[in-house]
């Protein structure tokens, strides 16, 4: 059985069955920008904080300052890590314009200050970012590569984790061909641009006697670290459960067999502009809120307060659930992030709060962000992974006009609300009708119903008669 | 492990400092190439030669950032220069050191 530690990136763990190979060296290589250096930076501070494992940085590129302030944006503090004597760090600058070869050399130095870095704190983890910097700052290649090859072999034999970086390559994985000495782990990040917006995405190349996630996935760096998402379809293995949410409107679960949808299922609430979707949606998460369940929102047209004022007009005070955090409301456009990377950021928010109901207000405001078929794949995983977490989702739509494609999205939910504008001479006429509801004998009425000062309900004409 | 050698005889002082990791075959020619060449090279010159083992004194590494060894620096006259190997390619040593190859025999 491979030993593994924690590599301080979440997400990367779970891919990997543990993390990285434990006295081993792990190459991960990208280009500029891709994150490589915060990858490190994240594998040594979780080593130092969580795992009494003290590291060592290796900088060939970047000076202490530097790394220091850039750390920092994601929350790390390395001076104090220094001071208290679970990092070290050497910044090893080369200036190839000063040096001159003049006979038989080797790179004992480089030996000498890493074992010296690593007995001053104890090391068990060494991070060397980048070693492309050598084959600049070393003329000698075929020396260079000899002391490349003593070094891993070195890494080795005294146990160290180390996490070694290199630039990708246009013919090879890497530029300089470092995957030839390093065979346990080779991880590649790569940073891709679409319509102007950026993804990130992490991949496995390889891991020797481990068994791992082979996809592409996208990674977000912030101020709370990397955190990598397995955005991939989980199948169709959920847990399905027999407990009923109530929707919020006693009318509509009067519809759904008196109890309100399934658990964990999902609810598409479509209707044209002015139908009341978003306050079925307010009255969701107001109900959940109230008894006693943490909420999240996705509202992708207006701003939080303004959601928040136009909720109260109909009796649904937001206010105090978002003060004492049970509901969490985000209003973001997908469009200045990316489709995948919003998914990703998602997949994220989701992690940290943690929701029992999530509503997306509209879920066509996904679907106008990609390509048709993009969207429809990005629907399906976010429904896929609420559904692994056992979340009750509903997305409000409109209708687009094209039907094949609000069909194929229908498809993919458990329970579909249709609701209608009828124009009378007298004023106007809402419907609502339950298009599907998998799992149970739902009503097949099309019923009123009102909005008023203390929100929807829907009226049962047949029960009045 | 540190040699010493002085001539006072130039106006301008050279620092040269020679950095090895123990007693190695290529430390060993590269103190001796380097004391050849200041005899034949520096006459005159006032100058001096610190030879520094890392294997005792690993921390002075990071100061002159030290990497291939053995290391010559040039530390006076300044621009600092940087010469690695073990010094047997004498016509690179000068080059690298500022000194013109000199004709006179040695001393």
């Amino acid at each position: 059985m491979l030993e593994k530690v924690a590599s301080g990136i979440s997400g990367l763990d779970e891919i990997t069955g543990g993390g990285l190979p434990a006295g081993r060296p792990t190459l991960v290589c990208g280009g500029p920008g891709s994150g490589k250096t915060m990858l490190g930076v994240s594998f040594l501070v979780r080593g130092a904080l969580h795992d009494d494992e003290p590291g060592v940085l290796i900088s060939f590129d970047e000076n202490i300052e530097d790394l220091e302030v850039n750390s920092a944006s994601l929350g790390y503090d390395l001076a104090a890590l220094q001071q208290r004597k679970l990092l070290a760090v050497d910044y090893v600058y080369l200036d190839p314009h000063t040096t001159i070869e003049t006979g038989e050399f080797d790179l004992e130095g480089l030996f000498i200050r890493l074992a010296h870095a690593v007995d001053k704190v104890g090391a068990k983890r060494v991070v060397l970012d980048s070693i492309d910097t050598l084959f600049a700052g070393i003329p000698n290649e075929s020396i260079l590569r000899g002391e490349l090859r003593r070094l891993f072999d070195w890494l080795k034999s005294r146990a160290l984790t180390t996490v070694i970086t290199a630039e990708r390559g246009e013919t090879g994985i890497t530029r300089h061909g470092i995957e030839e000495y390093v065979s346990d782990c080779v991880i590649v990040l790569d940073t891709r641009i679409n319509d102007e917006l950026a993804t990130r995405r992490l991949r496995i190349v390889k891991y020797r006697g481990s068994a791992h996630g082979a996809n592409e996935y996208p990674f977000l760096i912030e101020n709370s670290g990397i955190t990598v998402l397995p955005v991939t379809s989980l199948g169709l293995a959920h847990t399905v459960s027999d407990d009923r949410v109530p929707s919020g409107v006693a009318g509509l679960d009067q519809m759904l067999e008196g109890k309100g949808f399934y658990k964990g299922s999902s609810i598409l609430v479509s209707g044209g502009p002015g139908t009341g979707k978003t306050i079925i949606g307010g009255q969701f998460v107001a109900a959940a809120c109230g008894r006693g369940e943490r909420c999240l929102v996705f509202g992708y047209e207006e701003s939080v307060p303004q959601m928040v004022r136009n909720m109260r007009t109909v009796g649904i005070d937001w206010q105090p659930l978002i003060d004492d955090h049970r509901l969490t409301v985000l209003s973001v456009r997908p469009s200045l992030q990316g489709l995948e990377m919003h998914l990703a950021s998602m997949l994220h928010m989701l992690q940290t709060v943690r929701p029992a109901v999530v509503v997306v207000d509209p879920l066509s405001a996904l679907q106008g962000s990609g390509t048709p078929g993009q969207s429809q794949a990005m629907v399906l995983r976010l429904i896929d992974h609420l559904k692994g977490l056992g979340v009750t989702s509903m997305f409000l739509t409109l209708p687009d006009g094209d039907v094949s494609s609000e069909l194929s999205i229908a498809s993919l939910m458990d329970t579909w609300v249709e609701l209608r504008n009828q124009r009378r001479d007298d004023g106007l006429e809402r419907r609502i009708h339950i298009a599907k509801s998998r799992g149970m004998a739902h009503s097949s009425d099309v019923r009123d119903f009102g909005i008023g000062a203390s929100g929807v309900a829907v009226v049962d004409r047949k029960a009045h008669a | 492990m540190s040699d010493l050698h002085t001539a006072v005889n130039a106006d301008e002082s050279w620092d040269l400092r020679l950095y090895v990791a123990g007693h190695t075959d290529k430390s060993v020619r590269a103190i001796a190439n380097l004391n050849r060449i200041c005899r034949q090279h520096m006459e005159g010159r006032r100058y001096t030669i610190e030879v520094v083992d890392l294997i005792a004194r690993p921390q002075l590494a990071e100061g002159d950032q030290i990497l291939a060894l053995p290391t010559l620096v040039r530390r006076l006259p300044e621009p600092m220069k940087k010469i690695i190997g073990d010094l047997s390619n004498e016509e690179r040593v000068l080059v690298g050191l500022d000194l013109r190859p000199s004709r006179a025999p040695p001393p």
